[in-house]
């Protein structure tokens, strides 16, 4: 099927989210949109798949255009959509998934044996291993997506929109998508791509058209290098990699023993964590989401229950509040600021101080200084180049990237003995990534211990000193920076460093090789880490590829 | 994550048995509410213990089983008080450690031990109490007829609840429907002198109470269990209002309603125990044996079933794929108003032939309570109404035996057995997920 969109506008209010979006798919062509977050990407695919109506513009299918007033208009030309957040009902089976809205029936009765054979046909073809007769909250992510692919092409899909795809999918599982993405292209599928990650993007699409807010910048090859790509989603030249010295690391300062959570149900959620973080060094807990670094971060800042031990330059932060490990010197930004690093109606101002509204500085018995919270804000909105139009906006109205700052600069704006931010750029743009990355190897050359969690292994590879692998709440081992990626990703899933040094990956998907010196400092897991030589390190794995 | 403990899920068709064999969960999967089980069944079986066994009856207790005009005659079941107390009790400690034993190991309750808990903790309750009145012999085909006609206003007023419900749209306002229907019916059946027309003015009625219920929650979306709460006082209040300017005014024109026909079926009706239950009732009465299967098969064998059970759980979903969230929505609210008339039209053209201020006294309520005990599942919803209604019946069936127990507590009866319920004592409950959140497209 060929798809042109032609001069696409689509505005909220005064607000474009998209203007002028021209874009042709040719058939059989995997096309990637590639921006930042909040570029208009989304907005363009809910137009396209029928859920908004544009505000001017129009779509051609096979030259000839179209009117989509709903999903199920799209869906009779042909277009299919996988959505972000996967639109799965947890509780009904792939069958009833597959089959709501295009039922078969049989008399008055529903008739899923159909919809089961449908399935089992797709799948075979495919190699999905999908049982129509399982329940879909049962079933892991990557194989959910199978199942939203299975809908769309159930209903004879030409044309394919991934939202997204790999936000929630392992380095293997990724890859085992993009190959299912290549099969789809032999069959005569397009596929519209939607990705912020250029090295998927990169490896798989036939055409690359960058979006920067909300409007088309241009079409590139995929033979385009990673900072062309940047600079397009960005419009300026970015660094890709952070700039960093050798790790200074010095004394031990965390030293995390047999740190076991059992969760309110008693599941184990953490097993046996044994780790230590040097002053001065950053240390990346690397692994899929859900694999127990939320429960990690919560221990530690004792907003959970936990046996074992967590000591601070010596002092037990096991069984400690909140506020007491606080002013142990811990600074916290957690995983999703929305809820719990912010409060939305609040002013920036305020934000500035939440945890702070006890030091001296900022009351004056039960009355707070409101002058001083006032010149605290604009300094740190200066230093921390917060864009916002007063220190009295409300947080809510600011963008991720300027939210994450107000974040970072309370949580930096008091001494610190331990830092630790879960998933500090999610969801963050280009710019303000390069200035937070700057900010967190600041911090750890001022000597200051850094836990970064992400799942992004590019984050991961850009900042850490050391990087630990989490699964199932357990650690798969600790291994040095220029780990090549194949072995983490492995690690990600379950094996234990030694089990991936023992069989090496197959070949191809690219990646660097494992330079020889990886085998020295990747010795068993926390054996004694201070002793790591912090040597440089390649800090952005793509750009080896290219 | 399994979290609807073992109800064979009907909505799972076919392979419901294949998803049994997953029940063995790592014990990650087990959700708090499922650990519950275990201590409520320790609790009961503590009552159990001191009530039906240490207080246990010295008498022998009857359970008559046919009536004089039956078929053929079934022997009378004679247990002796104390010594059943006692087997009971010991039957429900063995259960308790069973389930205690299964949590232990990481897996659910299964759901026929629940059953089989319950049934056996009504036989001790019924052995005991009965035994203690002065005479302790009982007709169980009259206890259940009793308690059937009595839950036909609940199971209406559950299948109700439940077609909003399983739509997304929570309905705290089946009290209303119920005694709006009520109103409707002795009004226009009076004015109209035709039962028939009673009952479709008790279905409008009770419909248009939806009709509010959806435009405010559903178009406006006013939270859902306010617009319920706020709908009830209002039918009340007007209720009240009417019946004290109107219908005690004028009682001969406005409030004496023919009655709907109950005939028996031959035959069949004189079956022992099933006859009088099944095949002697009134018309509303077969309608409630009609609505629970064809609402059964409707919910999880159409597709319009599939569908609402979609836009319940995750409306999103649905309307990527073509489905109009709001639209059907609102139809099924509506639906399930004409549902709850039926169930109004009990109160005055069945049970009596007249209204009477606040005359469904909290039933909604319990209907709504019946509907979550019953999982959402229209035969649960049944049996849970069923066992309110029994346990109502009971009351006035042991006054007239003479038993020591104070009515009050016996009238209790039916709240605590609520309460217990609804805290997911007995197994854990789960409603549609997005019941209560207005769906809004961006």
């Amino acid at each position: 099927m060929k798809l042109e969109l032609r001069e696409i506008t689509k505005k909220f209010g005064s607000f474009a989210a998209n203007r002028n979006v021209s874009l042709t798919v040719e058939p059989g062509e995997i096309h990637c949109l590639l921006g930042e977050n909040g570029a208009g990407k989304s907005t363009l695919m809910n137009v396209l798949y029928g859920l908004y109506q544009p505000t001017s513009g129009e779509i051609l299918v096979d030259d000839l255009a179209v009117e989509f007033n709903g999903p199920s208009d799209a869906l009779d030309c042909g277009i299919g959509m996988v959505h972000q957040h996967f639109m799965l009902v947890p509780v009904f089976t792939v069958a009833e998934n597959v089959a709501l809205g295009s039922e078969s029936l049989k008399g008055a009765s529903l008739d899923l044996e159909t919809t089961r054979s449908k399935i089992r046909e797709i799948s075979d073809q495919y190699g999905f291993a999908v049982d129509p007769d399982a329940v879909v909250e049962d079933l892991p992510v990557g194989v959910q997506q199978r199942v939203e692919i299975i809908k769309a092409l159930v209903r004879d899909a030409e044309l394919l929109i991934l939202d997204e795809p790999t936000a929630v999918l392992t380095p293997k599982e990724t890859d085992e998508l993009l190959a299912i993405m290549r099969q789809l292209k032999e069959n005569g599928t397009s596929i519209v791509f939607i990705s912020h990650k250029l090295r998927e993007v990169r490896e798989v699409s036939d055409v690359i058209t960058v979006i920067r807010r909300g409007e088309v910048v241009g079409s590139v090859s995929p033979q385009a290098t990673p900072g062309e790509l940047a600079a397009m989603m960005v419009g300026r030249e970015v660094s890709l990699s952070v700039t960093k010295a050798e790790a200074q690391a010095g004394e031990e300062a965390l030293v995390v023993s047999d740190l076991t959570v059992v969760g309110s149900n008693g599941v184990t959620l953490l097993e046996n964590l044994n780790l230590s973080v040097a002053k001065g060094e950053i240390l990346a807990v690397a692994g899929v989401q859900g694999n127990g670094q939320v429960e990690f971060a919560e221990a530690l800042l004792g907003l959970r229950k936990a046996s074992g031990s967590i000591r601070l330059e010596g002092k037990e932060l096991v069984g400690r509040s909140v506020r007491q490990v606080l002013e142990a010197g811990v600074g916290f930004v957690p995983e999703d600021r929305s809820t719990d690093g912010l409060v939305g109606p609040f002013s920036v101002a305020e934000n500035l101080v939440l945890d702070l509204y006890k030091d001296p500085r900022f009351r004056s018995g039960l009355s707070l200084r409101k002058r001083a919270i006032a010149a605290n804000a604009e300094e740190r909105i200066a230093e921390f180049d917060i864009r916002t139009g007063s220190a009295n906006a409300h947080a809510a109205t600011l963008s991720g990237g300027n939210q994450q700052k107000i974040v970072i600069a309370r949580e930096l704006s008091r001494p610190l003995k331990l830092f630790l931010a879960s998933q500090p750029t999610r969801g963050v743009d280009v710019g303000s990534v390069e200035f937070i990355h700057e900010r967190i190897v600041a911090e750890r050359d001022s000597g200051v211990p850094v836990i970064i969690v992400s799942t992004e292994l590019d984050e991961v590879y850009a900042l850490a000193d050391r990087i630990a692998v989490f699964f199932h709440g357990r650690l798969m081992g600790i291994v040095g920076p220029d780990t090549p990626r194949e072995i983490l990703g492995q690690m990600m899933a379950g094996a234990t460093e030694d089990e991936v040094r023992a069989t090496p990956p197959p070949d191809g998907d690219g990646g660097p090789q494992p330079p020889a010196a990886s085998q020295r400092d990747a010795g068993p897991s926390g054996d004694d880490p201070i002793h790591h030589d912090g040597r440089a390190v390649p800090n952005a794995p793509w750009e080896e590829q290219a | 994550m399994s979290t609807a403990t073992q109800t064979p899920a009907p909505g799972h068709g076919t392979q419901g048995e294949a998803h049994e064999g997953a029940e063995h969960v790592d014990p990650a999967a087990l959700p708090a509410s499922a650990r519950r089980a275990p201590l409520g069944f320790g609790v009961l079986a503590l009552v159990s213990l001191i009530v039906f066994a240490f207080n246990g009856p010295d008498q022998s207790v009857t359970f008559r089983i046919s009536g004089d005009g039956d078929l053929f005659q079934v022997p009378n079941v004679v247990v002796p008080g104390l010594v059943t107390g006692w087997v009971i009790t010991i039957a429900l400690a063995a259960l308790t450690v069973f389930a205690f034993l299964r949590v232990r190991s990481g897996r659910l309750t299964p759901t026929w031990s629940v059953v089989l808990y319950g049934a056996l903790f009504v036989a001790g309750f019924l052995v005991w109490v009965v035994g203690s009145a002065n005479n302790p012999s009982v007709s169980l085909t009259g206890l259940l007829a009793g308690g059937v006609a009595l839950a036909v206003p609940l199971v209406f007023g559950s299948l109700s609840g439940l077609m909003c419900e399983r739509s997304g749209v929570v309905n705290i306002a089946i009290e209303g429907q119920l005694l709006f229907g009520a109103f409707s019916a002795a009004i226009a059946g009076s004015v109209s002198g035709s039962a028939w027309v009673g009952l479709l003015a008790a279905m409008i009625g009770a419909a248009l109470v939806s009709l509010v219920l959806a435009v405010f929650s559903i178009t406006y979306r006013v939270n859902q269990m306010i617009v319920g709460v706020v709908l009830n006082v209002l039918v009340s209040g007007l209720t009240g209002f009417l019946f004290a300017t109107l219908l005690e005014s004028d009682a001969g024109r406005f409030n004496s309603p023919p009655r709907l026909p109950s005939f028996a079926i031959p035959v069949l009706s004189e079956l022992p125990l099933v006859g009088r239950i099944l095949f002697d009732q009134s018309i509303v009465g077969y309608f409630m044996w009609l609505a629970i299967p064809i609402v059964w098969f409707a919910v999880y064998r159409t597709r319009w079933g599939l569908r609402t059970r979609a836009i319940g759980e995750h409306p999103k979903a649905a309307d990527t794929l073509g489905i109009n969230v709001n639209r059907m929505r609102f139809v099924n609210v509506l639906l399930g108003g004409l549902i709850a008339g039926i169930g109004g039209s009990f109160y005055t053209l069945v049970s009596v032939t007249s209204f009477t201020r606040d005359m469904t006294s909290g039933a909604g309520y319990i209907a709504l309570a019946a509907l979550i005990f019953g999982r959402w599942n229209p035969i649960g919803a049944f049996l849970a109404a069923l066992l309110f209604g029994v346990a109502s019946n009971l009351q006035s069936v042991l006054s007239f035996l003479g038993t020591s127990m104070p009515s009050q507590f016996l009238a209790m009866l039916p709240y605590v057995i609520t309460i217990l319920a609804v805290a997911g004592l007995v197994g854990a409950s789960r409603g549609p997920a997005s019941a209560g959140q207005p769906y809004v497209k961006e």
